[in-house]
């Protein structure tokens, strides 16, 4: 008994976006009664609908609306129309992404306090911390089936695992384990244990990641509170004279101008269109966008330090089979400014198809240089770093006045320059990623850029001060009370680890306080 | 535009008898290119057949696979072999030809070592034209699904139930 909410209904929540973030949101609102509409600006795609074929599935699913960059970062460069390999799709990026599920380390909730000023850096605490969010950390590693926490078994280990662990430990490495992974083990929820089939970044055709597609939505639409309105694109948020938000301007699947009043509005658009969506509904009470007082709306774009290690073997590996992120090595995590950066970053296996590693091993490298790499592609092993990446204010989402979209909206530039604790931080993974080979008889290592983000953090950062951020301790904007964030773009500062169980989290949390705060009728 | 199997047209024999080597490639005839070893041809339409030769060794010069067969860069190329492609394709392959004659060779194809057409392409890395080519050769040559077990990449596996059952961690010799 899926809802049907009628366009003038102002009792309605109006969640915009429908993955981690948004997808979880509505799933609890609507388990607590609460009514929900959901934007989704992509359509439904299932487990019997994804491919296992990186580019067929990348034209499926990946966001490819215009988008453009700019900065010193080589993504710019090379993929200069894509600056972040994210999903449209109902369930967001949980389709795509590894299902590495890690929680924040209590030092982290604290950057500018444990890290101290760092030049050139924006760094600030985050109005909350570990012991605040550990409930909701367990109720989100419970909703995802996270390996490795409650009674939960880790996954077994595939081969480019085992290459790894061996090289760790041969490094004297201690924390090396298969993960703490948002794919099952073992049966959990209803949903099937892995098959070890690969293909992790295309959507699970068995279902054992978790995703929102396939278990927040369906969830949440059963309760009757919950519809989602897919392939409706928002294209800005309408306030009264009060400053209160009124209501979602939208782009229907026809194309067709559509108005959904709200009770109150979500963003869960991700970290590129949350800030585009507010900044494009600048009006004239709010000339600079809504909820953007502070200037910060769009500011402190945090994409991790990313960056690859593949290496070379005399015999195969076949790194392909199995879970894509199918272990970790943590003892890197830590901070320890000995290693001249502050902060830390998790080492975590990747895996690429022959298709994609073409595509990102070297973007732009021809010649025997890079052929003969690929020729031994199923003798490869591969790691990818994620590590913190410092806030910066001129890292940032803005409207490209020059380029439009299809529904004639300004598209977002992000612009992105590395911070020299980013090159740092970069350098030293790198030479531990090529050590940890070298010490399993690599005969070559392949330090590979960045590909296009797929952690994009910080946008409308939580803050204490609202002249600092945009939002504060449960997502609500500083300046809009019925406003929420609802995605990694309230992230204060991006930690080393992946993001998403943080992202469940808060979303957790935050459906909580609002349910908490409608029935107050303080909301 | 097809890419026949010669020995359904030609004989082996007429092919090697009627062609010119080109590279990677024999001109047959008007029209046509075909492969040194006649297990592949070609028909053009729109681009000459000499120009079709001399993008086929470039595409191998770009991404040099010694266990690939020239059919596989054939196929990643034959795409441009439009009315609306050739124009560009031909400016492009007369301006790697003449630069390949003014380091004294006959032309791009007529210079014998791939150093030496490397050394012509590197010149002309930063051109629209070889751009598109290396562009175009990523997704052209390396998702054909038939060139993937060249490489030992498996492809797709949920129709065989993933590698559970199947050597997922089967590696034997660390």
């Amino acid at each position: 008994m899926v809802a049907k909410f009628d366009q003038t209904d102002s009792s309605v929540v109006v969640i915009i976006g429908t993955g981690a973030g948004g997808g979880v949101l509505a799933n609890e609102l609507a388990q607590k009664g609460v009514k929900v509409v959901a934007l989704e600006a992509g359509g439904r795609y299932l487990p019997e609908d994804y491919v296992n074929d990186e580019w067929e599935s990348f034209g499926q699913l990946a966001w490819l609306d215009p988008r453009t960059t700019s900065g010193d970062w080589r993504v710019a460069r090379d993929f200069s129309g894509l600056p972040a390999w994210i999903v449209k799709a109902v369930g967001g990026t949980t389709t795509h992404w590894a299902g590495a599920s890690l929680r924040f380390q209590d030092h982290e909730w604290k950057a500018l306090t444990t890290y101290g000023r760092v030049d050139g850096a924006s760094l600030l605490d985050w109005p909350i911390d570990g012991a605040e969010m550990a409930p909701w950390y367990d109720r989100a590693e419970s909703k995802l089936g996270v390996t490795r926490t409650g009674d939960r078994p880790g996954l077994p280990g595939n081969n480019n695992y085992k290459v790894l662990e061996k090289g760790a430990l041969a490094l004297g490495y201690k924390e090396v384990h298969t993960g703490r992974m948002a794919i099952n083990a073992l049966e959990y929820d209803n949903r099937m244990a892995c098959q070890q089939t690969g293909f992790c970044f295309q959507g699970c055709k068995w279902g054992a990641k978790w995703s929102a597609a396939y278990t927040e939505i369906p969830a949440g639409e059963a309760t009757g509170n919950l519809e989602v309105r897919e392939r409706c694109h928002a294209a800005r948020i309408e306030h009264d004279d009060s400053g209160k938000v009124t209501a979602v301007v939208y782009f229907d699947a026809e194309g067709k101008e559509q108005r959904q009043a709200a009770r109150i509005v979500c963003v869960a658009g991700n970290s590129i269109e949350s800030p585009r969506l507010l900044l494009n509904s600048a009006s004239p009470m709010f000339p600079d966008g809504l909820a953007n007082s502070s200037g910060q709306v769009g500011r402190n774009y945090m994409r991790h330090v990313t960056g690859s290690v593949y290496a070379v073997f005399d015999k195969p590996v076949r790194m392909w089979r199995g879970t894509t992120m199918a272990g970790i090595i943590q003892d890197e995590a830590r901070n320890d400014p000995a290693r001249g950066f502050v902060g830390g970053y998790e080492l975590e296996t990747l895996s690429l198809g022959l298709p994609f590693m073409a595509a990102f091993l070297d973007p732009g490298g021809w010649g025997r240089e890079f052929t003969t790499a690929l020729d031994s592609y199923q003798n490869m092993a591969g790691m990818w770093i994620v590590g913190e990446d410092m806030p910066q204010e001129t890292n940032r989402v803005s409207l490209n006045s020059e380029v439009k979209d299809q529904f004639g909206l300004p598209a977002p530039n992000v612009n992105f320059s590395d911070h020299p604790n980013d090159i740092a931080m970069r350098n030293h993974a790198y030479k531990q990623g090529m050590a940890i080979y070298n010490a399993v008889g690599a005969t070559r290592t392949l330090p590979t850029p960045p590909y296009p983000s797929t952690h994009n953090l910080g946008t409308n950062r939580m803050s204490e001060n609202p002249r600092e951020g945009v939002v504060n301790r449960w997502g609500q904007t500083h300046d809009i009370p019925n406003l929420f964030i609802s995605d990694g773009s309230q992230f204060t500062t991006g930690a080393a680890e992946n993001p998403t169980l943080t992202i469940v989290a808060l979303a957790i949390r935050q459906a909580d306080h609002i349910a908490r705060e409608m029935s107050a009728n303080t909301l | 535009m097809t890419l026949q199997n010669a020995r359904s047209g030609l004989t082996r024999r007429q092919l090697l008898a009627r062609s010119v080597a080109a590279g990677a490639a024999l001109v047959v005839g008007p029209g046509f290119i075909a492969g040194n070893d006649a297990a592949w041809a070609l028909e053009t339409t729109a681009l000459k057949p000499e120009t079709m030769a001399t993008l086929v060794q470039m595409a191998r010069d770009i991404y040099p696979h010694d266990h690939v067969p020239t059919e596989f860069y054939v196929v990643a190329v034959k795409g441009y072999d439009t009315p609306e492609a050739a124009p560009g394709i031909e400016a492009g392959i007369a301006a790697l030809d003449a630069a390949a004659q003014g380091k004294g060779f006959s032309s791009y194809v007529g210079a014998g070592w791939e150093r030496d057409r490397v050394d012509l392409l590197r010149a002309m890395e930063d051109s629209a034209f070889f751009q598109k080519i290396r562009g175009g050769l990523v997704t052209g040559l390396y998702n054909q699904k038939a060139v993937w077990p060249l490489f030992g990449y498996e492809g797709e596996s949920f129709s065989q139930g993933g590698y559970i059952e199947r050597g997922f961690d089967d590696i034997n010799w660390l």
